[in-house]
């Protein structure tokens, strides 16, 4: 750590400085001619403007110019000159002796002399380092090939309006506002762009994941490819650069890639220096680091443990800056940020703490029609933290509330709604509000439906949410009103409402089959589109829903649909039965029940392998290993992989197991080959994702011996050929199949098999089993659909088959191979010493 | 801040959003390490309240993990167990620094857990 000063002979140089004798002023030397050292300067002149003799180095040919507008510049939207701050009049108005395009590379603090890369040494009486901050290049290689740049200054905007000029394809590493910024200025210019973020949300520190969403969806309907999750691995090219690859494999051509992944603070001059840097250079209240004669400011300084990157907080540290060295000490006590910016022309707010935690609340307006979301988080009656997207008219009040720490409890009601709603009229109670409104006030923007004819609907008999929806479809779209009608409902019915199927968890009005539904009419592919489009009153959803709305995106775009891990309860994630001691159990597919020796070994040969303390015949007659640690999961993949043997997904919302008895090949009285079929079923069907799990099972004659009549899905042998039967169930709660059909071929089984599932698969509500689904819809509807409807039969057959062929990868296969080693390998390992 | 006090557990895009790593203890309980999708990092004892589940294996949303094995909800900040459940597992003070993950030592160790 640097602590020794590192005293130098005092600099020859002083006879080169051109001090008039007459000048017995402080000289205040500021090295940095960007936006802090100049508002510092610029503080400190409207301060006392006599008091200091002042000069700037800066690195760059420019006078003062406005960093953060280099983006409409790029754009095309603005010149040079348009952004310039100081011009040189200004300079030489305040008598400030400007020195650009020569950085200083050395301070002397014994000495109190700096020197310039020229060569030039200046001595002062106070040192101001402004210094900023460096683009953070991320160390991959080909990352100093020509045309791999940063986007901080005006040299960078200038090769990128070069390359623009030439036309093809940018590639723009880092999607938060920097990168977005240059993506959106290159694609203005009429080039092809692609963003890299290896984060899944863009500028996942200003926004969550829903406003990320609707970022990324507004930028790629302007022609942008946004990869997020993704990582680079390299950019290559001959003699420059040529194109970007990820570690996914991914190859992205590329004339120009620019990096903009973060800044760093520049801290280099002063760790040479000597002074004390952390992440930034440390200051106190007044600016001053720890040797009182140098001051910093703006991004290269680390205030009280924070290192600020936004304009706001620069200026605020300049005011307590000017105000120390004019000895009116105020002291700068950090600052709470707002970001309201236009990304690419699209308006996007946020400020405070939006990750959520204890004791906070989230209230949350979604729009979809008009592509709002809004996000204010309270506690403790005061807000803490807000994300606007699409509309942010009411950021500023919010950040002004936030700041002030204000109690909210008393406007909460109406506080998403925004300042003109919130505090005017008075109308504090939303009962109140909704009672007020008029007869044509507008209730349902989707549907067009005014409180009149909501209210009528109520008093002609729709006494719940879902009958309002179904007789003046109000609410019924987007749903953004249904706090709107049940108020109504209330305020006509007072207790009398009754209440409608239940919601598919706290985060929605709507039902699971709402839900799914609109997954398919609106064509939504992904759970942040959902979350968004249907209005949930969560940023993230919960544990709930977020496994269902996977489940229902997953069945409903087969192929097409990207799975979300984080959306899967652990033994899906992990392709094994967590146990109660956090261990794993581990089943391998036995395809019908049927085994050989060489499996029989792989798998005698894991137990003993990794000490696995029990090995049990399950009912559905496989045989499962338990006391897996999950390091080792893979490894034990691996080796069953190795004997042929793949995933029995006992852990799934899925095809479990198709059990069988001998059947015709080998028992006296099996009448059809009972076995045979149900390995063909099994081939079939496993790997298929399902509402729950399911069961099925062959038997090769009444006698039942397979307990077909107990399973999801149900074959019984006999003379003349096979009964289905489905609907049963072991369990809890147990119940005997319903008889679908009797069938005369073997493929017939299999293709009504397969309708079937795919009928639970595309009816069911998350989590409902076969047996109450049953229960709940009829089993004549069953008939009908699969028995009676031949046409219909064959449809769902074809899209089982098709669902499955993208389903039946092993994915044990996968990660034994090495996908995902995170979720199985350990961050790190703490060993103690006993020295600690 | 004395270097000495903190673990450094390493880079922390080692998680990736939404999903949690283990840090075994020789000698003291494992710790679950979280990073949530909206980027906010905690760690916890790897070990829920109810019947010591494995909290690293749950679904994170917002602030919360649920326990994999009988879904209680825990909130990362606090470990306080949510909702109508009652319990609480210690949290391991957590800092991040330049990028990478800081554990409290002596919280890691067992001698002190917030």
């Amino acid at each position: 750590m640097e602590f020794h000063d590192t005293v130098r002979p005092a600099a020859d140089g002083e006879d080169e400085m051109t001090v008039p004798a007459s000048d017995a002023r402080m000289h205040l030397v500021v090295v940095g001619n960007g936006m802090a050292g100049c508002r510092a300067v610029e503080e400190l002149l409207a301060r006392d403007a006599g008091r200091y003799r002042v000069t700037i180095f800066g690195a760059e040919p420019y006078v003062n110019y406005n960093r953060i507008m280099l983006s409409p510049v790029l754009a095309g939207e603005k010149s040079f000159d348009d952004i310039v701050i100081n011009n040189r009049d200004w300079y030489a108005d305040n008598g400030i002796e400007l020195i650009t395009g020569d950085p200083v590379s050395a301070i002397d603090r014994a000495a109190r002399t700096v020197t310039s890369q020229s060569g030039r040494t200046v001595g002062y009486d106070k040192l101001l380092i402004a210094t900023g901050s460096d683009p953070f290049i991320i160390p991959v290689p080909g990352k100093e090939l020509p045309g791999v740049i940063s986007f901080r200054d005006m040299k960078d905007v200038d090769t990128m309006l070069e390359a623009a000029g030439r036309g093809g394809d940018a590639v723009v590493i880092g999607g938060g506002l920097l990168g977005l910024e240059a993506a959106h200025g290159l694609t203005l210019r009429g080039m092809k762009v692609t963003v890299i973020h290896l984060m899944d949300t863009l500028m996942e520190r200003q926004l969550d994941e829903a406003a990320g969403w609707l970022l990324k969806t507004a930028l790629e309907a302007r022609g942008q490819t946004i990869l997020t999750g993704a990582n680079t691995a390299e950019i290559y090219g001959e003699d420059k650069v040529e194109g970007v690859r990820l570690k996914d494999g991914r190859d992205i051509p590329a004339s120009l890639v620019v990096m903009a992944v973060g800044i760093r603070p520049a801290t280099a001059l002063a760790r040479e220096a000597g002074l004390d840097v952390n992440r930034g250079i440390k200051v106190d209240d007044h600016m001053v680091t720890s040797d009182p004669n140098v001051l910093a400011v703006g991004e290269c300084v680390e205030h009280d443990g924070n290192v600020y990157g936004l304009v706001a907080p620069l200026w605020d540290m300049c005011r307590s800056l000017a105000d120390g060295l004019t000895e009116q000490h105020s002291g700068y006590r950090g600052s709470v940020t707002s970001t309201k910016l236009k990304v690419a022309g699209l308006d996007v707010f946020s400020a405070g703490d939006f990750s959520g935690g204890e004791g906070c609340e989230d209230i949350v307006l979604r729009d979809a029609s008009r592509g709002i979301y809004k996000r204010v988080i309270v506690k403790d009656d005061r807000i803490v933290g807000a994300v606007l997207y699409g509309d942010t008219v009411d950021g500023g009040w919010y950040f002004d509330l936030l700041r002030r720490e204000e109690n909210v409890a008393g406007i909460r009601d109406l506080l998403i709604f925004g300042q003109a709603f919130a505090s005017g009229g008075g109308a504090v109670d939303p009962k109140a509000a909704v009672a007020a409104l008029s007869d044509d006030a507008e209730i349902c923007g989707c549907n067009g439906v005014s409180k009149g004819q909501v209210v009528s609907c109520i008093a002609k008999g729709a006494h719940s949410l879902d009958a309002v929806r179904s007789t003046c479809k109000a609410s019924a779209s987007c749903g953004s009103c249904t706090g709107l009608v049940e108020t109504l409902l209330s305020l006509t019915l007072g207790d009398d409402v009754e209440s409608g199927p239940r919601t598919m968890c706290k985060c929605t009005s709507f039902t699971h089959d709402d839900v799914r539904r609109e997954i398919v009419a609106q064509g939504m592919k992904s759970i942040p589109e959902v979350l968004q489009r249907m209005n949930w009153s969560t940023p993230e959803g919960c544990s709930a829903c977020r496994p269902a709305l996977n489940y229902y995106l997953l069945c409903a775009w087969p192929g097409e649909y990207q799975d979300d891990q984080q959306s899967r309860f652990v033994n899906e994630r992990m392709h094994a039965n967590i146990q109660k001691d956090g261990t794993y159990s581990v089943v391998p597919r036995m395809w019908g029940g049927l085994t050989n020796p060489r499996e029989l070994r792989a798998i005698a040969d894991v137990v003993e392998k990794y000490n696995a303390p029990m090995v049990k015949v399950t009912g559905g007659q496989r045989l499962d290993i338990f006391g897996i640690r999950k390091e080792d999961l893979p490894a034990v993949w691996a080796d069953l992989n190795a004997a042929g043997m793949v995933s029995g997904h006992a852990y799934g919302k899925s095809l479990r197991t198709v059990k069988t008895c001998v059947g015709s090949e080998w028992c006296r009285f099996g009448t059809q080959d009972s076995t045979g079929l149900g390995v063909k079923i099994e081939r079939m069907t496993w790997g298929s994702w399902m509402p729950h799990k399911f069961k099925i099972a062959a038997s090769g004659c009444p006698r039942n011996c397979a307990e077909a009549t107990i399973k999801d899905f149900g074959v019984v042998c006999v003379d003349s050929g096979y009964e289905l039967h489905v609907g049963g169930n072991g369990g809890i709660k147990v119940r005997a199949t319903d008889l679908l059909c009797k069938v005369s071929t073997e493929q017939e089984a299999l293709d009504y098999c397969a309708a079937f599932i795919q009928l639970y698969r595309e009816e069911a509500r998350y989590l409902e089993r076969t047996a109450p689904w049953i229960e709940r819809v009829g089993v004549d509807y069953i008939k009908q659909r699969i028995v009676d409807d031949g046409i219909g039969r064959e449809a769902l057959r074809a899209r089982f088959l098709f669902s499955q062929s993208f389903s039946q990868d092993d994915p044990w296969a996968e990660r034994a191979a090495g996908a995902h080693a995170e979720l199985h390998q350990h961050i790190a390992e703490v060993r103690p010493m006993e020295i600690a | 801040m004395m270097i000495g006090d903190w673990l450094d557990i390493g880079p922390v895009d080692q998680i990736t959003p939404g999903n949690a790593r283990t840090l075994p203890v020789q000698g003291g309980e494992e710790i679950a390490i979280f990073r949530t999708k909206a980027g906010t990092l905690h760690a916890l004892v790897n070990r829920c309240p109810h019947k010591h589940g494995p909290l690293s294996q749950g679904i994170v949303h917002g602030g919360i993990v649920t326990c994999p094995l009988h879904n209680w909800n825990i909130s990362l900040t606090t470990g306080q167990a949510l909702g109508e459940d009652q319990g609480c597992v210690p949290v391991i003070p957590l800092k991040v620094d330049a990028g990478r993950i800081f554990l409290l030592r002596e919280a890691v160790l067992g001698k002190r857990a917030a």
